[in-house]
């Protein structure tokens, strides 16, 4: 199959099968036969009492109000107590659900990595979407699409940099891949300079994306 | 199950070909790494995944791999980590 | 050795797409539905057996189909397996609403 991306290195590895223009992010549209499927299988379960429609309402909308400001407001009171920091480093599960108010029973283990100026972690799911949906709400496309599931774990710089972060040689990188039951996320660097900000203006300064690794605050 | 590998033991990823579901990923499979957290114990997916119970729960394990283990073209000072269960590990003496 | 295609790490791949895309109905219907099947509490199936569906779709379907199509499809497998529901009955419904003008 043609491909029109740069080869950065020995380039033995296997290819994917489709080429660069498979749509498999949900942009593209549904097809007719998946929207018979959906509806179908909707329908057939509600008939059979397995659910209701409401509690399907229910279930979008408790999705819904799972955003990444709560890992922010988490990641800022984490920079401002240093208690709740270690807590959190320790039993991040107890620790979260504890400051959120939340119950996290249908996430097995939680983990939150800390990154220091010597060494800094990004997350992904090579196998599938794995991603601590409790606590940041649905995953961004690219995380689950084949892109950064296959070059994040062999060159995370260079996947790192199209997110706009370079980071300095000496620094570590660490690339957690969420194998198994654990869900991870960062804690990042507190920026230089915020020492000033109240936990509510700290809470702006943390992004999705920089709680997943591949930025960091500014 | 207690525990067989505690962190800092050094561990190698278990070579086996298997058509079914695994959450060991291909590219570690042989690889050898250092156990940097032990995570826990839980059911076993391979089982799970099939409607069987996944008993006796198993050990999982962070286990830290160094870039140049894993790839041919290594990076300096990178890291990856994956959570492998305890029966895809062996000790490396 | 074999290898599914879902098992990605390492492989080419070109530039990621940082596209931002909003769930679309049909994307919180799929996802509503799984997070009620596969909750414990129920114990229908178990989210492995979701991904062990989705690992076993056509390679072809596993990067032509979007992420919630896929999901669809592996809670429709599941749902006959499991008992839910029977698969003639699937068929027969789906050919219902063909006849009565579509999904959504």
């Amino acid at each position: 199959m043609p491909h029109d991306h740069p080869h950065r290195h020995d380039d033995d590895r296997p290819h994917h099968e489709a080429g660069p223009h498979a749509p498999v992010n949900e942009a593209h549209g549904v097809r007719p036969e998946s929207a018979l499927l959906e509806r179908a299988l909707r329908e057939l379960l509600i008939e059979r009492k397995v659910f209701t429609a409401a509690d399907i309402r229910r279930q979008i909308e408790a999705t819904e109000s799972r955003t990444p400001e709560e890992g922010a407001r988490v990641v800022a009171h984490a920079w401002s107590d240093p208690e709740y920091k270690a807590w959190l480093l320790a039993d991040a599960k107890a620790a979260i659900e504890s400051f959120l108010g939340i119950d996290l029973k249908l996430t097995p283990e939680l983990v939150v990595v800390e990154n220091t100026p010597g060494r800094h972690h990004v997350i992904c799911c090579t196998l599938c979407s794995c991603y601590p949906r409790a606590v940041l709400g649905v995953p961004p496309a690219w995380y689950k699409n084949p892109e950064y599931r296959s070059r994040v774990v062999i060159e995370p710089r260079a996947v790192l940099a199209e997110f706009g972060t370079v980071l300095p040689e000496d620094v570590e990188i660490r690339v957690v891949d969420s194998t198994a039951d654990v869900r991870y996320i960062v804690l990042p660097l507190r920026p230089p300079g915020t020492e000033h900000l109240s936990e509510a203006a700290l809470v702006a300064l943390v992004t999705r994306d920089s709680m997943i690794g591949v930025t960091v605050p500014s | 199950m207690t525990p067989r590998f505690a962190p800092g033991d050094r561990v190698r990823v278990c070579v086996r070909d298997v058509a079914h579901h695994c959450r060991t990923p291909h590219y570690l499979r042989g690889k050898r790494g250092v156990v940097a957290r032990v995570l826990g114990v839980f059911p076993d997916p391979e089982q799970l995944a099939y409607h069987r119970p996944g008993s006796p729960h198993l050990p999982l394990y962070q286990v830290a791999f160094d870039h140049g283990e894993v790839w041919a073209a290594p990076q300096r000072k990178t890291v990856i980590t994956a959570d492998i269960y305890q029966h895809w590990l062996e000790a490396i003496d | 050795m074999t290898r599914g295609v879902h098992d990605m790490g390492g492989l080419a791949a070109g530039p990621v797409d940082r596209t931002e895309h909003e769930m679309t109905l049909f994307d919180q219907r799929v996802d509503a539905m799984l997070r009620l099947l596969v909750d414990p509490a129920h114990g229908h199936f178990t989210i492995d057996a979701v991904r062990r569906a989705i690992e076993a779709l056509p390679p072809d379907d596993y990067l032509g189909l979007t992420y919630y199509e896929r999901w669809i499809r592996a809670l429709c497998r599941l749902s006959i397996e499991t008992g839910l529901i029977a698969e003639d009955e699937l068929q027969r419904k789906l050919a219902a609403l063909a006849r009565d003008g579509g999904g959504g």
